[in-house]
């Protein structure tokens, strides 16, 4: 067990595309991170560097105070589930979990005996003798965990490992996952596309775009106060809606009408005087003016619109809506809304917004409704760096 | 149902056609084989004519006798077991790392290389005989081992790196990587899990070097003077009748029999070896 230390890491190809740019991040010992990002954000590369199969540019990978940038993948004791699980099949179930054992040569006895605990804990034991080829693919799955568990490394890398599953399997091995290693305490760096995923399982997560980290935070942190646009759009299902507006002193004026914003908010956005700013609302930041107490109402304002739909979940519903003028034209927000790993932005572009509703809420789709709106939950953008204001 | 019989009629036909028409000549050669020589040249229909009317195995006898110095046939048959078998070892393990570089590295030349050892394939052999010739006498090639090795490999391994290059490219190199982090040297990664699932290839260019060196008749004939190397392609060229006035048809013909019986236990047993769906299994496809 180890920290992985990543400083000032940067991958660059032959052909001179950066896929990680002067990327820093300190995972702790025993700590389940998440490497989160849409495609092609260097999330995997990042990974691959610290496992050595990819090469490091410039900067310094350390796993447990020691350099590793020169090291080859087999002498830094680290365990990696691929996405595509790569058992090797030739080799039955046991084989396959014993490889690394083997090659480690470790006593007869003792393979058999950590092989069998494996196989007990990952409820595959009945498996053993058979080859991968006819498991299916949540069995196999667990193999490749197997084998990465048997070993007891230093540390387990995870490249997307439950991505080739059934939704339904995903969210079983999810809390597999997450039990497996919280038992272990082994440091995990685990890398997805999926927020949900992300968001679930890591003591922390890292952002990730084009190259660059954007930042890591708890969950809790990274939904409550992302540090820019990017972020926010990113993390939480449905996304952020925002909307194009202009500060002026304690008001806001967007396509939501003239918003007066509590102290608090106005205190944490920090400038005075005037500019535009794009406008970050949560999906729950809306409710159903009609089962807003008394309270609540002081701390929001409430709005009119004509519903366009409504999605009906059982424990809460989604209700649509749009909004006048032009929607947020921006570069992080395209890239995400053009990434089909990622859900869906749905105001980006078109200015669409979706609000989250009490599942008791009346509101019927074509009709028009009067939605209450929580201005302490406000998030403001700088419309060209797409920087949180309210990030320090 | 129509349909399904009717195409199962076609194809049967055509391949009983195909069947015939190759194993008409091997059968043939076995009925030449089993014949006294005298008799050859009798019968006057196919009937009498295709199926020996005396079944005898003095042919077969007469390869044999005389022990392993007097013997036409012995000598030549250990020298073509070994030689193919020395040059299909070291033509699988040089096209194995050949192939694997190709299939698994970039560097530069990588074309080039292919496309040299497709060259030196369709290059003509006649056209290297004499120089060999000329070559080996004056290193102390001739009529050795080796001076029949070192041209096989040449002409062999071309073949079996394109068919290695093939197999090696299926395999995911996920598998590869999944080793090395398993803590395999690239070394190590190769041998245990490369090699392996590439089996069905390297089976199945061995079987083709094999029967190349085994087969090959220009390079034996040109580069030996004796049966310290003669192959038995070559040696065959040499058999005498039993006296001045017989040919030597029926002891080509048992010669020819027996040569092709290593060939086909060589395909039988690795036959078994060339499954399809090896690599199946290993990942999410």
């Amino acid at each position: 067990m180890a920290e992985i230390v990543m400083e000032e890491v940067t991958k660059r190809f032959p052909d001179g595309t950066e896929a990680v740019k002067h990327m820093d991040l300190d995972v702790g010992d025993g700590e389940f991170i998440i490497l989160v990002g849409p495609s092609g954000c260097g999330k995997s590369t990042a990974l691959r560097m610290i496992a050595g199969l990819e090469d490091i540019t410039e900067g310094e990978v350390r796993i447990g105070e020691e350099v590793v940038n020169e090291k080859a993948p087999k002498d830094r004791d680290i365990a990696m589930v691929f996405q595509n699980y790569a058992l090797y099949p030739h080799l039955t179930v046991r084989d396959n979990m014993a490889f690394p054992l083997r090659l480690a040569k470790v006593p007869k006895e003792e393979i058999d005996r950590k092989v069998e605990e494996a196989a007990r804990t990952l409820d595959l034991t009945q498996h053993l003798d058979r080859r991968p080829a006819n498991l299916s693919g949540g069995q196999r799955q667990r193999v490749a965990m197997g084998r990465a568990i048997v070993r007891d490394p230093k540390a387990f890398l995870m490249d997307e490992p439950l991505s080739n599953l059934d939704a339904k399997l995903r969210v079983q091995m999810r809390t597999e996952v997450s039990r497996i290693q919280s038992r272990l305490g082994t440091t995990t760096v685990y890398v997805t596309h999926d927020q949900t995923e992300a968001m679930t399982l890591g003591d922390r997560v890292a952002v990730m775009r084009s190259g660059v980290l954007q930042q890591v935070g708890s969950p809790g942190v990274l939904y409550e106060h992302p540090v820019n646009l990017f972020v926010a759009g990113f993390i939480g299902s449905p996304a952020m809606n925002f909307t194009p507006g202009e500060l002026r002193g304690d008001t806001v004026k967007s396509a939501l009408g003239e918003l007066r914003l509590p102290d608090s908010v106005r205190q944490s956005i920090g400038e005075d005087g005037s500019r535009p700013v794009i406008v970050g609302i949560r999906p729950e930041s809306f409710e159903d003016a009609q089962l807003v107490g008394g309270d609540a109402r002081a701390r929001g304002t409430t709005v009119r619109a004509k519903i366009d739909l409504v999605e009906q979940l059982g424990a809460e519903q989604y209700a649509y809506f749009q909004l006048e003028g032009e929607g947020v034209q921006s570069d992080e927000l395209r890239e995400l809304a053009e990434d089909a790993g990622a859900h869906e932005v749905p105001s980006s572009g078109e200015g669409q917004v979706v609000a989250r509703l009490e599942p008791a809420s009346q509101i019927k789709r074509g009709t028009e409704a009067e939605l209450w709106l929580d201005l302490t939950k406000l998030h403001f953008f700088d419309p060209s760096t797409g920087r949180n204001l309210a990030a320090r | 149902m129509q349909r399904g019989t009717r195409e199962y009629a076609i194809w049967s036909i055509g391949i009983l056609l195909i069947l015939t028409f190759s194993l008409f000549p091997v059968l043939w050669i076995v009925s030449l084989s089993l014949k006294d020589p005298a008799t050859i040249t009798e019968g006057t229909n196919f009937g009498n004519t295709f199926i020996p009317q005396d079944i005898t195995f003095d042919n077969y006898d007469a390869l044999f006798q005389g022990g392993i110095d007097n013997s036409p046939f012995i000598k030549p048959l250990i020298n073509s077991i070994l030689i193919g078998l020395i040059s299909t070892v070291i033509a699988i393990v040089l096209a194995a790392f050949a192939a694997y570089a190709i299939a698994r590295l970039d560097f530069p030349g990588k074309s080039l290389i292919l496309a040299g050892a497709l060259a030196l394939a369709i290059f003509p052999a006649i056209s290297t005989v004499g120089p060999l010739f000329d070559m080996w006498r004056a290193l102390g090639l001739y009529d050795t081992y080796p001076g029949l090795i070192i041209p096989y490999l040449a002409f062999a391994l071309p073949l079996a790196i394109y068919v290695l290059v093939a197999f090696f490219r299926e395999i995911p190199w996920d598998l590869e990587q999944a080793a090395q982090v398993d803590g395999a040297t690239p070394f190590q990664a190769f041998r245990k899990v490369i090699v392996p699932l590439a089996a069905p290839g390297v089976f199945t260019a061995a079987i083709l070097v094999f029967i190349f060196a085994w087969n090959e008749f220009l390079f034996a004939i040109s580069l030996t003077s004796s049966d310290a190397s003669r192959t038995v392609p070559a040696a065959l060229a040499f058999f005498t009748g039993e006296s001045q006035f017989t040919e030597p048809t029926g002891n080509i013909a048992a010669a020819g029999v027996i040569v092709t019986v290593p060939i086909i236990i060589f395909v039988l047993i690795f036959q078994r070896r060339i499954v399809a769906g090896l690599t199946s299994g290993a990942v999410k496809g």
